[in-house]
């Protein structure tokens, strides 16, 4: 049934899936990068958490700048891009049981991504783009910042091209009946949100460009700017959503053995997400006084909300496909799926500590910083790196290292070494990311501004009293350097891991869980059997839903009375 | 009546029984992709550029 030429494939010894042999070097190439570039954003990570910890205040203002240049542009744009290039190949591919579209395309992909990466990089570690990652004009960097950018993005272009090309291929030969499975569905949406991020990088980084040359006099309007570049920041981080979202779903099939209970219900959601999820760059410019309230609140409320009900959904589905495969094999109680489950499976628990920091943090932070009323009381504190550190750090970021304790055993064909180590990184890095981001929302709080490297102003004629930040200001710097070196483990095991681990060629992979569980998902796995059949029950999950609604509901109403306490009305 | 809602379903079903249109909807890659990109562009970049081109230019006192 698939289009594979017999030269270029093998057939996986551990799961019996088709590898194409060019998706193959493209998924190692990419991931390489992509952990290469985790850990640059790492080590810059340490030096801003150190910073930011007043008590500490390590950089000036000039390093501050560039090393929060470096952090945000290898972290956001170059790990996420990279790894999520990899899940293209891989879906496109293998998952839809199809050879790999072009390799030309492959190269360029790669290639362009890599001169881009280079020269940003090159760029802001000599301090010539110092303008952070969403590089607002009128601040100027040297011109081949915005030209590394370009090209970066034209690669990412070329990867998604390549990606709806082994789609057409795909559909054309017939290599799968019906609908395509789930996992590349979620990546079709991601790819898909990518077009309307690239167009929108490209819109606005190229009149900046041409500014940065000299050959445009002024520079692009800032307000027309933000725009535009929203449309390609906030996108971008929907294509995290989509591509973590799929990673769960993956992840929970391998680990755990679950099927989706209800597949057209999930498929909605991503619908839903490749419609409405974008309107939402809106909630950037809630401040911004050249857009109308009409604007803001219908992109951020009415519409979005539908989109707000899809993360809701993927929310519930996973942990309850979980929680249905655990019950199918016996496991019994209220949270006894839970209890059970593999957590010493780096795979299974960066999977499920994703959805918790996710779901709790990132989404019930996102909702009410996004509410048009409240953002006020928090846009430009700390509360947003606050929140966004627990999407896309202890969202995607995790996921996606997730992905990686199964991706080098399976693609690379090699073992993780120091396993013991590898099964407590998830949890080293997932719980300093959440002391750092809880650290963070209660120093925003109290109106810490974010990116300013010495907010009590050493050396000023008049002390400037820090109020009561100073304790959640050395949370920040502790959670902080613990998910440092979080990255950093993850970072250095699966480099080593891809280049000298130890080889499976021709051998299942070393499993992650005990004997008996692993006996059980594999059992899962190869019989046929349907999760929506009535005697397995989801009570866990609705509890666990109950519980976060419940949270939410605190939390939002919380802010509605700190910004009604902001006007005191008698 | 079973519905494509059993996980699964769809992979296995024979090519020619008739698809839920909500199904054939989404099974059609080029027609999201359509909605995915102009959905958002004329709600967020259009409406929100055509408000910046209507703002009016300050005058100095
Ligand atoms: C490894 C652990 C990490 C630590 C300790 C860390 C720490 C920090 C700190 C202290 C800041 C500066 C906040 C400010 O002063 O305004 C920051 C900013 C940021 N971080 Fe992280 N972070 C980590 C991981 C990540 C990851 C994995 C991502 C994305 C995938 C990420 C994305 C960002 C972004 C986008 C910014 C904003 C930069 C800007 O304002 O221009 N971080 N981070
Ligand atoms: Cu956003």
């Amino acid at each position: 049934m698939g289009n594979f030429i017999t030269e270029r494939m093998r057939v996986c010894a551990t799961t019996g899936l088709t590898v194409d042999l060019d998706a193959q070097r493209f998924i190692k190439l990419n991931a390489v990068f992509g952990v290469v570039s985790l850990l640059i954003g790492a080590i810059a990570a340490y030096l801003l958490a150190l910073t930011r910890w007043e008590a500490v205040a390590l950089l000036d203002p000039i390093d501050y700048y560039k090393y929060i240049s470096l952090h945000g542009l290898n972290m956001l744009i170059f790990w996420i891009l990279f790894m999520e290039m990899a899940i293209l190949y891989f879906c496109a591919s293998t998952l839809l049981n199809s050879r790999n579209f072009s390799r030309a395309l492959g190269y360029g992909q790669f290639g362009l991504m890599l001169i881009g990466w280079a020269t940003v990089n090159f760029s802001v570690l000599s301090g010539r783009a110092s303008v952070m990652m969403t590089s607002y004009v009128p601040l100027k960097a040297e011109q081949e910042f915005y030209l590394g950018m370009l090209l970066f993005a034209v690669g990412a272009l070329l990867g998604v091209i390549n990606f709806f090309g082994g789609v057409y291929i795909a559909r054309r030969d017939r290599t799968y009946k019906g609908s395509m499975p789930l996992v590349v569905f979620g990546a079709l949406a991601a790819a898909i949100i990518a077009v309307f991020t690239i167009v929108h990088g490209a819109i606005a980084l190229i009149p900046a460009w041409l500014w940065s040359l000299g050959a445009l006099e002024k520079a692009p309007d800032p307000g027309w700017y933000r725009l535009i570049w929203w449309g390609l920041g906030h996108a971008s981080q929907q294509i995290n959503v989509c591509a973590h979202v799929a990673v769960w779903y993956l992840l929970a099939t391998l680990t755990v053995g679950a099927k989706p209970i209800n597949q057209t219900v999930c498929r909605v959601a991503f619908v839903l997400y490749i419609m409405f999820i974008n309107l939402a760059s809106a909630h950037h410019l809630l401040v911004d006084p050249g857009v109308g309230a009409p604007w803001k609140m219908w992109n951020t409320s009415y519409a979005l909300y539908l989109a707000v009900m899809a993360s809701m959904i993927h929310g519930f589905t996973v942990p309850a496909s979980i929680e249905v495969a655990q019950r199918k094999k016996g496991i019994g109680g209220l949270f006894g799926w839970l209890t059970k489950a593999p957590w010493k499976d780096p795979g299974f628990s960066a999977m499920f500590l994703s959805l918790l920091i996710f779901g709790f943090g990132g989404g019930i932070t996102g909702v009410t910083l996004g509410t048009h009323q409240i953002n006020i009381i928090a846009h430009n504190t700390l509360r947003i790196p606050g929140h966004f550190h627990m999407t896309v750090a202890g969202g995607t970021a995790l996921a996606f290292m997730g992905l990686a304790y199964y991706v080098v055993p399976l693609i690379f064909q090699r073992e993780y070494p120091l396993r013991a180590l590898a099964r407590v990184q998830p949890y080293i890095f997932g719980g300093g990311i959440v002391i750092m981001a809880v650290g963070m929302t209660l120093a925003g709080s109290m109106g810490v501004p974010r990116r300013h490297p010495d907010i009590d102003f050493t050396g000023a004629r008049i002390a400037v009293d820090m109020g009561g930040a100073t304790p959640f200001l050395a949370m920040l710097g502790i959670g902080g350097l613990i998910a440092a070196t979080g990255a950093v483990i993850f970072a250095a095991l699966t480099a080593y891991a891809a280049f000298f681990g130890k080889s499976n060629k021709g051998r299942a992979m070393t499993s992650w869980q005990t004997p008996e569980q692993d006996r059980m998902t594999k059992n899962l796995l190869t019989t046929a059997w349907n999760p929506a059949e009535g005697k397995l029950k989801t009570t866990g999950t609705v509890v666990l839903t109950l519980i976060f609604l419940a949270s939410f509901v605190v939390y939002y109403f919380a802010n509605w009375k700190a910004l009604a306490d902001v006007w005191y009305v008698k | 009546m079973t519905t494509p809602t059993e996980a699964e379903k769809p992979l296995t079903e024979p090519e020619d029984t008739p698809v839920h249109w909500l199904q054939r909807f989404m099974d059609n890659p080029w027609l999201l992709l359509m909605l995915g990109f102009f959905v958002p562009f004329f709600s967020y970049t259009v409406w929100g550029w055509v408000e910046l081109l209507l703002v009016k230019k300050a005058e100095l006192p």
